[in-house]
């Protein structure tokens, strides 16, 4: 049985969380082989890890397509390039998570309600919405239509907060999916009808998903704003991210919490590749990956292992009934 | 059998409900008595199911007022319907298929009416389980069940709210006689233990046999109310009945 009811942390539970505190432990270690190139293809798979985790929290659950990371990643990062001068960097991350927070929060309530298609159209026209916002704002307060971000963080650094951040998403997503909130998402994935007719206020367990990851966009939006030493609307606002975190997750699948992760790490190495060999051809090659992933594999990696070692389990359970004439 | 002054759990007041420019139900009043099983009965498109879905809140009545315990509930989202003590199953039964049978009926019993978590919780849903003859099946999937324990399932799943007040949508539709024996068997379990139940049945001898009274509903309105035997034996009731297996 999966209920997430008992207190104490199972067996299988233990060697879960062993198995995450050993991969994380080995990928803090990156950062001492002294490779410039490695440590930022570690940064990239930090920061998609976070971003497709996050994403998947709330999209895998609820089926809903939000195309808005880039919105709350954008709103981050403006907040460390704008917020700079004033507060230190750990502040402004903070800032930047009650902001992002605060931001889906209304995003959320005023869309969740609507149906799925125009819940994708709606938060695609989100990031628009808001970077057209902010270079608006540039506009009238008279400064360039950039911002600065010189701060002294080096790429060690980053790549270790991100990787904390990861962690925390692993967590926080462990976490939900041992709570009632875990197991009403569940319902409310299955049959939207039984779950309202069981008392699930379907509508605020969405919104609280849906904060929940947009508050990590937010953050790592503001964690890796230091990379681009000059933040741009175009940038930050990049409606590429959304789509490319979309399609991490749903290339590892999103119906497990360590899906998305196993999307980012080929993905982003492909990428790297791809976009030295054909830089004009981002963009295509990005539609056809989407085309390719959703028709091919839509339960992603993880969907095709599973369904293979249940085959496998089956073939080998077969044998094992004839072998022992039928009562295995 | 509930006396003249009971409580009464359920009441609908010139209930209507339109889609564009059909009328499903058209003015029903009546009063659900608190112990009482009710049979709601009526030819096929009569407005039973849109009737029961007023009541859960699946969808909101044009006019008129119900209440459950004298609190309107006309306007009250569905799941809110439910943390009130109304608890229901579908004409066309509705299982969560990635969920374990176990799970299934547990998703009734953690957000609705009473509110279990944990071993209560689970300790509660085989207890269920159980008493609709499916000890043992908790952690099976829902999808290789039969249709009558899949029904098993959804009445498990409605009783684990301990509802105050249980809506069933031909919940005996599609069994065949030795299963419907059964059946009718469990539900004169749940009458026994005083149950508030509304019916909705197109099986004429487990109306006979389960229900206190009987509503009869044609074209949306209700047409005759009464004990089983009245309203069986009321010639517009045999017209509405006959009729609809002329056309
Ligand atoms: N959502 C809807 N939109 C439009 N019309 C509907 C809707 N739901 C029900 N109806 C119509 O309302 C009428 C009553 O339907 P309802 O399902 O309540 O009947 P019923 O008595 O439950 O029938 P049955 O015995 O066949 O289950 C029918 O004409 C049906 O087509
Ligand atoms: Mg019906």
């Amino acid at each position: 049985m999966n209920l997430p009811a008992a207190i104490a942390l199972s067996h299988r539970e233990q060697i879960k969380l062993l198995a995450g505190v050993l991969i994380f432990g080995a990928a803090a270690l990156l950062p001492f082989f002294n490779t410039t190139y490695w440590l930022s293809i570690g940064i990239s798979i930090a920061m998609f890890t976070v971003l497709a985790t996050s994403w998947a929290l709330f999209s895998g659950p609820t089926n809903y397509i939000a195309l808005s990371t880039a919105a709350f990643f954008g709103i981050g990062m403006y907040i460390v390039g704008g917020g700079l001068p004033y507060l230190p960097f750990p502040a402004l991350v903070l800032v930047a998570a009650l902001a992002g927070a605060l931001f889906s929060a209304v995003v959320g309530l005023a869309t969740l309600r609507i149906s799925g298609v125009y819940f994708v159209i709606f938060t695609l026209g989100l990031a628009e919405l808001v970077r057209q916002v902010v270079a608006w704002a540039q506009h009238v307060m008279g400064t360039s239509s950039g911002l600065y971000v010189l701060i002294g963080i080096s790429d060690q650094a980053m790549y270790w907060l991100l990787l904390g951040l990861a962690a925390l998403v692993f967590l926080v997503g462990w976490a939900i999916g041992r709570s009632r909130l875990g197991f009403a998402l569940r319902i409310i994935g299955n049959d939207e009808v039984v779950a309202v007719h069981s008392g699930i206020n379907t509508a605020r367990a969405k919104v609280v998903l849906f904060v929940i990851s947009s508050t990590f966009a937010a953050m790592t939006g503001a964690l890796v704003a230091p990379r681009w030493s000059y933040v741009e609307p175009s940038i930050a606002f990049s409606p590429f991210l959304s789509f490319e975190v979309v399609i991490m997750a749903l290339l590892g699948g999103v119906h497990r919490l360590w899906g998305p992760l196993v999307g980012v790490i080929p993905f982003t190495l492909l990428w790297e590749f791809i976009s030295a060999k054909f830089p004009s051809q981002t963009t295509l090659l990005l539609g056809a990956c989407f085309l390719l992933i959703v028709y091919f594999i839509p339960r992603g990696v993880v969907g095709l292992i599973e369904d293979f070692t249940r085959e496998r389990g089956g073939a080998i359970r077969d044998l094992l009934k004839r072998w022992t004439g039928g009562h295995a | 059998m509930p006396s003249a002054t009971a409580t009464v759990a359920l009441r609908a007041e010139g209930v209507s409900k339109r889609f564009g420019g059909l009328v499903a139900v058209d003015g029903m009043s009546f009063a659900l008595a608190e112990n009482e099983v009710l049979g709601l009965i009526g030819p096929n498109g009569s407005g039973k199911t849109t009737m029961l879905n007023l009541i859960s809140g699946a969808t909101k009545p044009s006019g008129g007022a119900i209440r459950l315990y004298e609190h309107d509930i006309s306007a009250t989202p569905a799941s809110e319907i439910a943390r009130r003590g109304v608890a229901r199953t579908f004409q066309i039964v509705r299982m969560l298929p990635s969920l374990t049978v176990l799970e299934n009926v547990s998703a009734g019993g953690v957000f609705g009416h009473s509110r279990r978590w944990g071993r209560d919780l689970e300790d509660h849903a085989r207890d269920l389980l159980r008493r609709v003859g499916l000890q043992g099946a908790g952690d099976a999937s829902v999808s290789a069940l039969t249709y009558i324990d899949q029904k098993r399932v959804e009445l498990a799943r409605a009783l684990a709210s301990d509802p105050k007040v249980l809506l069933l949508d031909e919940w005996l539709a599609g069994l065949n006689p030795t299963e419907l024996r059964t059946g009718i068997a469990l539900i004169e379990q749940l009458r026994a233990e005083g149950r508030t139940i509304i019916i909705v049945e197109h099986v004429m001898d487990a109306i006979r046999s389960l229900c206190d009274r009987c509503i009869v509903m044609n074209s949306g309105a209700k047409i005759a109310e009464g004990t089983p035997r009245e309203v069986l034996a009321d010639p517009e009731v045999i017209r509405a009945y006959l009729g609809d297996a002329d056309a």
